[in-house]
């Protein structure tokens, strides 16, 4: 019964934010009034970067009509700024029209909120769409992982088969459990299971959800890796036992000129290692979403020296961009498994107990049997 | 010496960001393909394992990559910030 109220709420919730939100984004038809300037040139570069950076609105097309006025089909963002001289301010970000006015002392320059005087300070802290997605894709996973936990709680699918959802997901869970958990940490995996999961389902939903047009490139901020990796980078420090420690600190079997070098080395290693995790997770996720529009891109970019070239540019452009959005799904299972699986093969390294040192040749029979 | 006032022009910023992206490239294909041939190898020598070595191809394959994008991503702080 409580998981029932739990659902109605969360359903609620979400229709409530999406009556609220769709009526502006079907109000939100600006016209720009510079019709009568020359044709904008195309600018990759803004295209690119105002698709894979954070906004203030989530931007789903932009057409021209035939008098030349643009119309951009967008859903605005809530903007939230506190500033020590002016206090709080709260509006949507329709009121900047795309940054042609200035909405209470501040502008939008290049997508950043600017305030008008240099000398206030102001710090954002508006519903971006990066914050908006996670919010949404968090509401998600646990709307789900709930669901099948309480099912399973209730001994739906451990003695038959499990149906629907139960049963999509399940494979994923034991996939994880049993090649990532039980391979790298043994007998203790159980302890380490919620993290890894939870680190797995996050960024595996978080690399899909960015892959719809329309969405934010969550994943291809370096904050968001930033705090997952760093999160990842506790839990090994805090997991390492004495035997963790005494490796990194006093190898062994190491004659004392190579320890000077090697002590360091393997004390940076410690914060390499998530760093590592952080830069490989953001550089995969940023770079599929440049070559994608950099392809699309590539139509306008032809059509701009002659538009017979960018209709015929058009059928190239899109095969290789359907073939690259194969590869990126693949991409987005694939750097989700390597996120949990390198941080499963850290914790192993930090958890590991004693081994037998070198020099026992313990199972080795002898070659003649005397 | 003109020649030597060249890395004073405009745009070598980008060309250095640009041509360290695509040797970083070039190591990680060179790398990646290794990785694939002894894994191909090794399924070739003993088919029943080939989980096991697909595994462990996915994960090296991964580290080599992760090498290659600083590679890249530094090539492109050069752009960035050679631009500014």
């Amino acid at each position: 019964m409580i998981r029932g109220c739990i659902k109605s709420l969360l359903v609620a919730a979400f229709s409530l934010g999406i009556i609220f939100f769709s009526n502006t984004c079907l109000a939100n038809d600006d016209q720009h009034k510079k019709a009568e300037e020359k044709k904008e040139h195309f600018d990759a570069n803004e295209v690119i970067f105002g698709h894979v950076l954070d906004g203030h609105e989530f931007h789903f097309l932009s057409y021209k009509t035939a008098d030349g006025n643009a119309h951009h089909v967008t859903i605005p963002l809530p903007v939230i700024l506190y500033s020590p001289q002016k206090g709080w301010s709260v509006f949507m970000s329709s009121a900047f029209h795309h940054g042609e006015h200035e909405v209470e002392g501040y502008k939008l320059v290049a997508g950043k909120i600017v305030p008008v005087d240099p000398s206030v300070k102001v710090y954002d802290v508006s519903l971006t769409r990066n914050v908006v997605q996670l919010f949404l894709v968090l509401f998600l996973l646990v709307l789900i992982m709930v669901q099948i936990a309480g099912k399973y709680k209730r001994g739906i699918g451990t003695t038959k088969a499990p149906t629907g959802l139960q049963n999509a997901v399940e494979p994923i869970i034991a996939f994880i459990r049993d090649d990532v958990g039980k391979a790298n940490l043994g007998s203790k995996y159980e302890k380490y299971m919620p993290y890894l999961l939870t680190v797995f389902f996050f960024i595996l939903s978080l690399n899909i959800f960015g892959l719809l047009p329309g969405s934010a490139n969550v994943t291809g901020n370096i904050a968001v890796t930033a705090v997952l990796g760093i999160i990842s980078g506790i839990v090994i420090v805090l997991s390492g036992n004495s035997h963790y420690w005494g490796h990194i600190f006093n190898p062994p079997n190491v004659p004392l000129g190579v320890k000077f070098i090697l002590v360091p080395v393997e004390f940076l290693g410690i914060f390499i290692k998530p760093f590592a995790l952080i830069i490989r997770l953001f550089a995969n996720m940023v770079a599929g979403h440049i070559i994608i529009i950099c392809l699309i891109s590539l139509i306008f970019i032809f059509g701009e020296l002659n538009p017979a070239i960018g209709y015929g540019a058009s059928p190239i452009s899109v095969a290789f961009t359907v073939f690259i959005y194969f590869i990126e799904i693949l991409v987005a299972f694939l750097q989700a498994y390597i996120f949990t699986s390198l941080t499963a093969v850290f914790i192993g390294m930090a958890i590991e107990e004693t081994h037998h040192q070198d020099g026992h040749d313990e199972g080795y029979d002898d070659a003649v049997i005397v | 010496m003109d020649l030597l006032n060249v890395i004073l022009l405009d745009g070598v910023a980008n060309a250095g960001g640009a041509i360290g992206a695509g040797l970083a490239a070039i190591g990680a294909g060179i790398g990646i393909g290794q990785i694939g041939k002894g894994a191909v190898e090794s399924i070739a020598r003993q088919p029943e394992a080939v989980n096991d070595i697909r595994t462990n191809m996915i994960l090296t394959a991964a580290l080599i990559e992760g090498a290659a994008l600083f590679g890249i991503i530094v090539g492109f702080l050069a752009m960035i910030v050679g631009s500014k």
